[in-house]
Order: structure tokens, then sequence, then C-alpha cells
């Protein structure tokens, strides 16, 4: 049973082995469900598909509760290391309005690098302490980067020059499509099948543009968390395993997501419930 | 009956001892365990009865006793639905322990009586 299990996984992987094939089965599938809705409009996660949710959003908007979690990160950003060096030195454009190219395949790494784990390198390369990774500083510093890549589209690469990049971008598809959990569910029973439906009194949003928010500053939360802060909010949910922030896993489920979203305009940081 | 007494008076004395007066040690009936969040949550995807916030994933549960032909029955789908279609979304209540099995007998004793 087990082993069926796996031959059905390896044959429904195998049969769409293409990226852009996933894409547009991926995006036809809301298409059906929200005919109304462009590219585009996505990039508002649930506010998209939510008459009522939009309009409280956009009051609160007026007065937007991440804007001083973006002045803290510009000035995280801007401060210099012990050995004087910044984080501008580690990254290409000096940091600024970069963040849609990202998660990146790196190939001399062979892994999937997120704008996070880029920051973190950079820390340990000049020899400074690593952040935790779901809130604090460093949702702080990817505030600030995501503001400045405000309306630049999603355009996620997986090079064809390295067989691991499709590999990682696979792992990270069939993590989305594999249940888990006591409840026994995958990302993609609530945010494929049942987007747009309500589980109790909660509405779910489509998964495409699921990255193009981040990071948000969550009503729950009372402040400013990470993507991978949610993915793992989203496990508990379902009494599953919680996987690290930035292990291969989520990193690799982002890539997944992120690619499915190319074209979609940066939009972080944002708010939700 | 001083016996009687005596045994009463430790039975009761036990109780208030070792059982705290929290929710979930006082069996809970068939209803409350549908409806409470952290046991059945059906209502997270079905509209039950008086019901609060009822999510939308599957259908209304109601006359039960027209769609499935035996208790049996019934209980089957609660304890694992995947084996009436693999690609449901209810998660498999038995198979997975989220109830106990005398929990999904009383939800199935609640569900099917419903009107
Ligand atoms: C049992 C249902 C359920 C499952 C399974 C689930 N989620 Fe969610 N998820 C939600 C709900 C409810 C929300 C909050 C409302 C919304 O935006 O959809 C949410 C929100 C999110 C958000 C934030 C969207 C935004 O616009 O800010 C992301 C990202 C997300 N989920 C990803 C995932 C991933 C990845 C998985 C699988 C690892 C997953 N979810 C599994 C229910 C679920
Ligand atoms: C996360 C979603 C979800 C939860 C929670 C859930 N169900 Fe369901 N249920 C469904 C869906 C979807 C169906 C439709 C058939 C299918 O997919 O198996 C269904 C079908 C049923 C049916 C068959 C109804 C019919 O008319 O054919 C019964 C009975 C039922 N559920 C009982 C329950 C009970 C009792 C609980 C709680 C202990 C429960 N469900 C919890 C999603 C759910």
């Amino acid at each position: 049973m087990r082993l069926l299990k796996w031959f059905v996984i390896f044959f429904v992987t195998a049969a769409f082995a293409n990226p852009e094939q996933d894409q547009l089965l991926f995006r036809q599938h809301y298409q059906k469900l929200f005919p109304k809705l462009k590219l585009q409009d996505y990039a508002d996660g649930i506010y998209a598909i939510d008459a009522d949710a939009r309009e409280s959003w956009q009051i609160i908007e007026e007065f937007p509760p991440y804007e001083l979690a973006i002045e803290a990160g510009e000035k995280w950003f801007n401060e210099p290391f012990a050995n004087g060096k910044h984080y501008s030195d580690c990254l290409p454009n000096k940091g600024i309005a970069i963040s849609h190219l990202y998660p990146k395949w790196d190939e001399s790494q062979g892994k999937v690098i997120t704008l996070a784990l880029a920051l973190n390198q950079c820390l340990e390369k000049n020899g400074e302490k690593p952040l935790p990774y779901q809130k604090g500083k460093i949702a702080e510093i990817l505030a600030y980067l995501a503001y400045t890549s405000r309306d630049k589209l999603i355009n996620i690469k997986i090079p064809d020059t390295d067989p691991r990049a499709l590999k990682a971008y696979q792992q990270g598809k069939q993590y989305y499509y594999q249940r888990r959990g006591q409840l026994n569910f995958s990302c993609a029973i609530c945010h494929v099948q049942n987007a747009g439906k309500f589980i109790r009194s909660e509405r779910l949003s489509p998964s495409l543009g699921h990255t193009s928010n981040w990071p948000t500053y969550r009503l729950k939360w009372g402040e400013i968390g990470t993507l991978h802060r949610r993915f793992i909010g989203c496990h508990r949910q379902i009494r599953a395993k919680i996987p690290e922030p930035q292990s291969d896993e989520l990193r690799n489920l982002e890539y997944f997501l992120s690619y499915m979203g190319n074209g979609i305009p940066i939009n972080g940081p944002s708010i939700r419930k | 009956m001083r016996l009687f007494l005596l045994l009463s008076f430790f039975g009761l004395a036990s109780c208030v001892t070792k059982t705290p007066p929290s929710e979930h040690k006082i069996p809970m009936p068939g209803k409350q365990l549908a409806f409470t969040r952290s046991k059945g949550n059906c209502l997270a995807c079905h509209v039950i009865e008086d019901g609060e916030s009822p999510g939308n994933f599957g259908p209304p549960l109601k006359a039960i006793q027209k769609k499935f032909k035996s208790k049996q029955q019934l209980r089957q789908q609660i304890w694992n639905a995947t084996q009436f279609n693999p690609n449901t979304s209810m998660p498999p209540f038995g198979r997975n322990k989220i109830l106990t099995e005398q929990e999904i007998d009383k939800v199935v004793d609640y569900i099917w009586q419903l009107p």
C-alpha cells in the first residue's frame, strides 16, 4: 500500500515534471474558481475574494501597523557590522528592490536560497550571530527590503543548467500536495481544493500569490512575522510535525509556491487577520 | 448500609481529588463532541442544527438515515472517510485517533437521529 502510494506520487510528478505545465494547471484551477480575478489581484490574498474583509483591510491600511517595522528594518539594514561591512555588501543591487527575485537557486551551494537565509549567511560570513527566523529583527529587515521591492513582479527561475534545481522544486511541490498531521490535510486540500470556502468562520485564500505579501503584520500576532512563521502556523492547525523555519523542506516549498506566483507583484509588508 | 455509605463517600472523595473540574474529564455528550473545536469540530465543515459559524467544505448534516443504510455505515464514514473518497478533506477521526472509539459511538448516535 505504501509502495503503491509512492508509485502514484512518482508517476504524478513524472507526468507533470515540467514546472511551466504545473503553473498553467495551477492557475487554470483558480481561473475557474474566481473568473473575475486578474493575475496581479492574487497579491491581496483573502482580500482578493472577500469583499467584507477587503473593506476592513483598507481602513487599517490608512494607518498601517507595519510602518514602524519598515523604519526599524531600514535602521538595522544600514547599521554596520563589527567589521565595518554591511548587509548590502552581500546582496545584488545592494539589497534594494530584489525581494521579487527570491528564493533563488544557488548552484555553488546546491540549494535554494531565500532572502532570509541570504541575510543570515551574510551575518555569519562577517562573524556575526545569525538571527532567529520567525519574527523580530529579521522580519523587520525583510519588511524594509520588501518595501523597496513593491510592485516588482515575482520572477523565480529554475535554471536548467543544474538538475538539482528542478529536484528542489519538485520536492517543494510534493510537500505541498502530501497529506500530513493527525488531521490528514495537505496544503492543497485547504488552499486549492477548498479555496474560497469556509472552514468554520475562516475563509480560505488561494495559494496563488501566497508569497507576495511577506513579511506580514498579523492582528493575531500583534506584530510582523515571516512567511515561514505562517507556514508553521498552518502545520500546527492540522496537528502535524512542526518543521524548522528555513529547513530544506520549507525553503523548497517556498521555491515551488513562488514559482507558481511568477508575475504577481510584491506588496509586502502587508496586513492580515 | 454502612458499607454502602462508606463506599459512596470514598467514591465521591476520589471524584473530588482525582478529577479536577476541567471539562475533558467529564464525558461529553455526542452533540458537544461534534461541536467542540478540540474534539470532532464537525462544524468546521458541516452545517449542523443550531451550531454557530459552520464551514462549508461538506454537505449539511441532516436526515442522515436517508443517505446511510445503517449506523455502522455512518460510523465507517466518520472513522475513515478516505475509504469512500480518497480525495476527501474529512479527517479520519477513528484511524488517526482524533476521537476515541467511545466518542465516535456517541457522535454516531447524535448524527444518526438528526432530522
Ligand atoms: C486546515 C486548513 C489549512 C491547511 C491544511 C493549510 N492552511 Fe494555510 N491557511 C489556512 C487558513 C484558515 C489561513 C488564514 C486565511 C487565509 O489567508 O487563507 C491560512 C493562511 C495561509 C497563508 C497566509 C496567506 C496570506 O495571504 O497571508 C499561507 C502562506 C499559507 N496558509 C500556506 C499554507 C501552506 C504552505 C500549507 C501546507 C504546509 C497550508 N497553508 C496548509 C488554513 C490551512
Ligand atoms: C475538514 C472538513 C471536514 C470535517 C472536519 C468533517 N467533515 Fe464530514 N465531510 C466532509 C466532506 C468534504 C464530505 C463530503 C463527502 C466526502 O468528501 O467524503 C463529508 C461528508 C460527511 C458525511 C456524509 C454526508 C452525506 O450527506 O453524504 C457525514 C455523515 C459526515 N461527513 C460526518 C462528519 C462528522 C460527524 C464530523 C465530525 C466528527 C465531520 N463529518 C467532520 C468534510 C469534513
